[in-house]
């Protein structure tokens, strides 16, 4: 089945999401759309799919035009899609999942559940998929999750199938199989649009890629094109993703964590006695694929986590046990996961979210009273050092863009005294621009003597900036090995597999 | 100053016409249900003229009952004719302090619908100091309401610590200690210490002369110093929430308490000391009652003072000087309300129905503007409270 | 390679409140059989009636020492909390021994406090049924409700307006039928206006259902004091419906006058909780209905409707609270009184919360709340020495301590009170 996007225009409010997007997806052909974060594709599948609007617009399917205004429409016209976020309920099972909107019955209006539950098994027979169809989903791996998603595509007979971000949760070797997977299925003749920014898998499985820059398409390209110049296609100018790192000296271990093992609420070890040190002016990244305890770990570093056991000590004083506000205060700037949800109050103004965590401090506190001179004149200087795009410091800091959010609560964390940098994903969903900033002023930070501990689950990024890289899988930390490491050997690391020499 | 004219035109649209709407059903109701009226309901244009009679003697009786009455003017004393309004300030008294709490909790993120159980414990503890001691005059008012204030501070710390301990929600939580404190009280007030010598029924003894706020404008008027008590709070209210360092850990924790926690902020500690100052603020409430105008404790002392403090409260927009306005507004309509019952035979519950709709149409501009075909209207965020997992 | 795990024997959340549950359970019978079996002096006789209308009789009343039958009461919960302490270590379910070690205490309780008196047992569960009727129907809309992710507040608000309804158009008609089929339609128009500001204008649902709530009152409030009060002969006389006896089951000793000797509107009950349970969790409806309570998004791109489906499931459950509703009047006594749900709209909301947002629990709740309730009265009225205050404060106790926690993390359906947009969904 063909798919066809004529003049594909949405826009919200003042910013135009897609400008007239031209798109041809032929039968059986893997069609990359490659973009940067915010470059307008997920709004694109959301129109092809139904879950938007186009405000003008026309979709072809084998040449006759459809309308799309539902995703039950999508699904009728034989579009299945795979979301970034997947679109499971949790708390039911993969045959349940499977079920829900295609509805059977059986007698006195009792659901048939078996039907799909004989589906399941067959479509994971044909691609070797270990699927339980009687597994709850939430708790199940991303991996089988997605498994699922493309399951519930095949079983509903997707002739096109869109694929969002479908990687980027992905180990390596799981990407490979999923991969794999895509060619397995372009050979039974499903059509696939594929989403990324990831330019070695575009070029790995595309037959096509399409790319799309500020809502616009750029170009419409072959695979042979090379990674260099995808890139700056992608970005819109030449772009050199791995920073000027400085040679200098690096200074004792400032912060050790010792058998530091995390517990979630239901009593469950997330993190699994893992042991590391970061040394003063270097970059200690932790890698992984997401899900594996990075996020746990980096919150327990500034005691976020309630359930922690081990040591944490930092400069020689121990700090595991003490208050978020101790801990902060101790001398770690701590960027968390969400700037959306840990990172900012939204509905509160730019200066107020500069002074979070240093409002009952001096020079802004006195007593009980909080000056709002000095709060505002003291955000002038943070905006002007870092460069933050506003209009006033009084305005909502949801007014801003995502680069411009992230720099507010770099520009926080680094107003205060610190020794330790803990940044957990830090340049997840911003674009190219924003990410070099970033990246430049966590070797910056390097550079002044502090230690960073970097969570980063972008290959690229642990390559570009750590001295030394320690890998984690379920809880674990496998290895820490030195930034020289191949990305194979840290692909077969982050997949679990132990490389006995490449220890530092 | 047309800019700014219109500014204002733009900020009081949306209240303006949820109160229009809100008295247009109320009318719609209160002729409806007039039998007079719908006696003549064979002859339409009598029909009308006299529905609008009907309401407009309610409407007029609710004014005389709340603002100014000519009738009262006697003896050539003009200031007589604003009783009414000195019964609105009375009334509006306590619902200024209930409103309060309701409206701190709010900005901290907490939907307190305690007012209620707070204000019979701070009622209960002034009344105790009230009568039972002799204290000289100030210190012994100063005594009773701070008492008030403690019980209720308490009891409402208990919902705090309940919920930052153990994540319990607590408007659950607020339902069931009101309807403990309404349980409470009527034994408090069946025991020996409460109970008023001579009598059997569940009344205590009045407070002391020197316990008891000083009247204002004489002994004709109820109206007394309590007002300003009021006052004073929503000020300090104001004053916690823009200049202090707690009231920006409030409004934190009320906006995200993730990033306020990830950025420091105690939340166990926000959500107790919250709770603690609203009981406190609904427990004066509760005091400014006994001591300024019944003087002794009994069962109904708490009337509606703690349930209407959630619609003055969202009214005001959790706002210190709009919950101040509001609770004007519903004293008012409380105070009108028991004339036009009396003049004109339409119950007060009516008004019940008045505030009820006035705050709906406020929640639901998105409902106004439909009605209105208005495309664009300024409204300030809505309030939200948190769902059962929040 | 990884090092070897030092996993000390920590215990998780959940396995923490279980063991606090049962240490509480055992520490309670203890006290219990110190307390009722031990410190109670009289010699006097408990008597415990079994018999209420005309069922076979198999015994008339058990007259008991009031020592002696505080003692093997608490005896027995000693021993189910022993069991539930084996079947903890077993990791087993402790919710039979836990229960079984509770109804031991109160019975010892009970025992203890009637002393000298006779307690109509029958009767005494009946009363706790009958109680507990509208508060089974108000949880049961509001589980509809929040199962399919809109917050219900307004039970109160429901039950008052199709409890005045009823008895009204029933007044009106002559006919207490008539009252019951109008009744639904009462709350179907209370959750009209839920859910069209709930789902269409995306009003915060905990404030709505409160201005809901006050607005029904006040509404109540006036039209019973400007109709039914002055022309009570004809509107305010709802004649009520008969016992419907049912054949040999209602025979049955205790069971029979329980559960087979009722009015219309409890058998309704019985039949509403069962089809509803079914529903829920066998039928399309109910698995569209839990899959929008939990991820409405996730919903939506499999094609379907999520606010029109809420927006029904929101309407259904007004109709089932409304029969809620006449069971004040049609169902029980007929004329209808100002405000007389009295905050059991808010009680069956703790039901819900209380029972874990499942049929089986409400009901079960609901049943408790109902028990605590007419405990409370049957004690008074044979005139024991704790104030009646005091008894009534229990099912607010209960359900602070329910939701406190010991009875374990209730969680809501994940999407309960959040309105859906698609705008919102990305």
């Amino acid at each position: 089945m063909s798919l066809e996007l004529r003049g594909i225009t949405k826009t919200f409010g003042s910013l135009t999401a897609n400008d007239s997007i031209n798109l041809r997806v032929e039968t059986g052909q893997i069609h990359a759309i490659l973009g940067e974060n915010g470059a307008g594709k997920s709004t694109l599948m959301n129109i092809v799919y139904g879950l938007l609007k186009a405000d003008s617009g026309e979709i072809l399917v084998d040449e006759k035009f459809i309308d799309i205004s539902e995703p039950s429409d999508a699904l009728n016209a034989g579009i299945g899609m795979v979301h970034q976020h997947f679109m499971l309920i949790p708390v039911f099972t993969v045959a349940e999942n499977i079920v829900l909107g295609h509805e059977k019955i059986k007698k006195l209006g009792v659901l048939d559940i078996s039907t799909a539950r004989d589906a399941i098994k067959k479509v994971s027979r044909d691609f070797g998929f270990e699927v339980d169809p009687d597994a709850i989903v939430e708790t199940l791996p991303v991996g089988i999750q997605q498994k699922v998603e493309i399951i519930r595509a095949l079983i509903y007979d997707a002739k096109v199938l869109i694929l969002d971000e479908p990687t980027a949760v992905l180990t390596p070797q799981e990407t490979d199989e999923l991969l794999k997977t895509m060619q397995e299925l372009k050979r039974k003749g499903t059509s696939i649009i594929f989403i990324t920014h990831k330019l070695r898998e575009v070029r790995a499985v595309a037959d096509q890629i399409t790319i799309i820059r500020r809502g616009k398409v750029v170009s419409a390209v072959l695979p042979t094109t090379s990674e260099g110049e995808l890139a700056s296609m992608m970005v819109g100018r030449a772009v050199d993703l791995a920073p000027v790192k400085h040679k200098h000296v690096i200074g004792n271990a400032i912060l050790v964590a010792k058998d530091l093992t995390v517990r979630d609420a239901l009593g469950t070890a997330v993190v699994k006695a893992v042991n590391f040190h970061v040394n003063a002016g270097e970059v200690l990244a932790i890698a992984g694929v997401q899900g594996n305890g990075q996020s746990e770990l980096a919150r327990a570093l500034v005691n976020l986590e309630d359930h922690i056991e081990g040591s944490i000590n930092l400069d020689g004083k121990e700090i595991k046990g003490s208050s978020i506000y101790d801990s902060l205060h101790a001398g770690i700037a701590f960027i968390p996961e969400s700037r959306e949800l840990d990172g900012l109050v939204s509905s509160f103004s730019i200066a107020e979210n500069l002074i979070l965590d240093l409002h009952d401090q001096a020079p802004y506190a006195k007593g009980l009273n909080l000056s709002a001179n000095i709060v505002l004149s003291e955000a002038e200087k943070r905006v002007a050092e870092f460069d933050i795009r506003l209009q006033s410091v009084n305005d909502a800091v949801s007014t801003l863009s995502g680069g411009n959010k992230q720099k507010v609560v770099i520009a926080r964390e680094l107003s205060r005294p610190i020794k330790v940098l803990v940044a957990s994903q830090p340049t997840r969903g911003l674009d190219v621009g924003s990410i070099e900033f970033v990246h430049e002023r966590i070797l910056a930070e390097r550079d002044q003597g502090r230690g960073v501990i970097l969570f980063s689950t972008e290959l690229d990024e642990v390559m570009a900036l750590a001295d030394r890289i320690a890998v984690m899988y379920r809880g674990e930390i496998l290895e820490i090995v030195d930034s020289g490491v191949t990305r194979e050997e840290l692909g077969l690391l982050m997949a679990g597999v132990v490389n006995k020499k490449a220890s530092a | 100053m047309r800019n700014a004219l219109s500014k204002f035109g733009q900020a009081i649209k949306l209240p303006g016409l949820s109160f229009f709407m809100a008295f247009t059903i109320t009318g719609l109701i209160i002729a409806v249900s007039d039998a007079k009226v719908l006696a003549k309901f064979s002859s339409p244009l009598d029909f009308i003229t006299s529905a609008l009679a009907s309401v407009g003697n309610a409407y007029l009786a609710l004014f005389q009952g709340s603002v100014f009455d000519v009738n009262l003017i006697k003896d050539g004393s003009f200031i007589q004719g604003f009783y009414p309004l000195s019964e609105t300030i009375v009334t509006a008294t306590p619902l200024i302090l209930t409103g309060l709490s309701v409206a701190l909790a709010f900005k901290s993120g907490l939907f307190n619908i305690g007012a209620q159980g707070q204000f019979i414990f701070g009622a209960i503890g002034a009344s105790y100091v009230g009568f039972n001691f002799d204290l000289p005059i100030g210190i012994h008012i100063l005594a009773a309401a701070l008492t008030g204030a403690i019980f209720a501070a308490i009891w409402g710390g208990i919902v705090g610590i309940l919920k930052a301990r153990t994540g319990a929600h607590e408007v659950i939580l607020t339902i069931m200690m009101n309807y403990i404190a309404a349980y409470f009280i009527l034994w408090v007030l069946k025991t020996q210490t409460f109970l008023r010598p001579g009598r059997i029924d569940p009344i205590a003894p009045e407070v002391n002369e020197n316990a008891r706020l000083p009247l204002l404008a004489g002994s004709g008027f109820r109206l007394n110093f309590g007002i300003f008590i009021a006052l004073a709070a929503a000020l300090f209210v104001w004053w916690l929430l823009t200049k202090t360092t707690i009231g920006f850990k409030f409004r934190a924790v009320g906006a995200n308490a993730q990033a306020a926690k990830t950025a420091g902020i105690s939340v166990p500690f926000v959500i107790t000391s919250t709770m603690m100052i609203c009981g406190a603020l609904a427990g004066l409430g509760g005091a400014v009652q006994v001591l300024g105008s019944e003087y002794a404790l009994n069962t109904d002392i708490a009337g509606s003072f703690g349930f209407d403090a959630i619609t003055v409260a969202l009214l005001g927009r959790a706002q210190p000087l709009g919950t101040v306005f509001a609770a004007l507004l519903f004293g008012a309509l409380q105070a009108g309300g028991r004339t036009m019952q009396s003049n004109t035979g339409v119950p007060l519950d009516i008004v019940q129905v008045t505030q009820a709709l006035i705050v709906l149409f406020i929640a639901a501009p998105a409902f106004v503007r439909y009605i209105f075909k208005i495309k664009k209207m300024k409204s300030s965020a809505a309030l939200t409270s948190k769902g059962w997992n929040g | 390679m990884s090092q070897v795990l030092k996993v000390s024997k920590v215990r998780s959340n959940i396995e923490k409140r279980r063991l606090a549950g049962v240490s509480v359970t055992a520490s309670l019978s203890v006290l219990s059989l110190f307390f009722f079996g031990f410190l109670n002096p009289g010699k006097d006789k408990t008597t415990f009636g079994f018999v209420l209308n005309n069922e076979w009789v198999l015994i008339k009343e058990w007259v008991v020492s009031s020592q002696t039958g505080s003692r093997i009461f608490s005896l027995v919960a000693v021993a189910a909390s022993v069991a539930a302490a084996l079947a903890f270590r077993k990791g087993a379910r402790i919710v039979l021994p836990t229960g079984i070690a509770t109804f031991g205490i109160f019975m010892a309780f009970i025992t203890w406090v009637a002393s000298g008196k006779f307690i109509p047992f029958t009767g005494l569960l009946q009363g706790s049924l009958l109680l507990a009727v509208p508060l089974i129907f108000g949880s049961m809309s509001g589980l509809i409700c929040e199962r399919s992710g809109v917050i219900n507040i307004a039970i109160e608000g429901q039950l008052l307006a199709s409890a005045f309804v009823s008895g009204v158009v029933a007044s009106l008609t002559h006919q207490s039928a008539w009252g019951l089929l109008a009744a639904p339609f009462a709350g179907a128009s209370i959750s009209l206006l839920l859910a069209t500001f709930a789902i269409k204008f995306s009003v915060d649902q905990v404030i709505l259902g409160f201005v809901i709530n006050v607005f029904v009152i006040g509404f109540t409030s006036f039209l019973y004091k400007k109709l039914l009060v002055p022309y009570q002969a004809s509107w305010n006389t709802a004649p009520t419906f008969s016992q419907l006896e049912i054949p040999l089951l209602s025979k049955i000793p205790i069971i029979g006058p329980i559960f087979f000797t009722q009015s219309v509107v409890v058998y309704l009950m019985f039949i509403i909780v069962g089809v509803i349970t079914f529903a829920l969790f066998k039928t399309k409806w109910g698995l569209r209905t839990r899959a929008i309570g939990e991820h409405p998004t996730a919903a939506d791109t499999v094609g379907i409707d999520v606010n029109k489906l809420r927006f029904r499931n929101v309407v259904i459950a007004g109709l089932v609270a409304g029969i809620g509703g006449a069971y004040y009047t049609v169902g029980s006594v007929g004329a209808f009184g100002n405000e007389m749900t009295a905050g059991a709209g808010f009680i069956a909301l703790a039901a819900l919360i209380f029972g874990k947002w499942s049929p089986m629990g409400a009901v079960f709740a609901a049943l408790l709340f109902g028990f605590a309730d007419n405990l409370q009265s049957t004690l008074t009225i044979i005139g024991v020495a704790i104030p009646s205050e005091f008894m009534l404060m229990v099912p607010y106790i209960a359900t602070i301590i329910a939701v406190t926690g010991l009875v374990g993390r209730v969680r809501a359906p994940a999407a309960d009170g959040i309105p859906y947009s698609r705008g919102g969904a990305n």
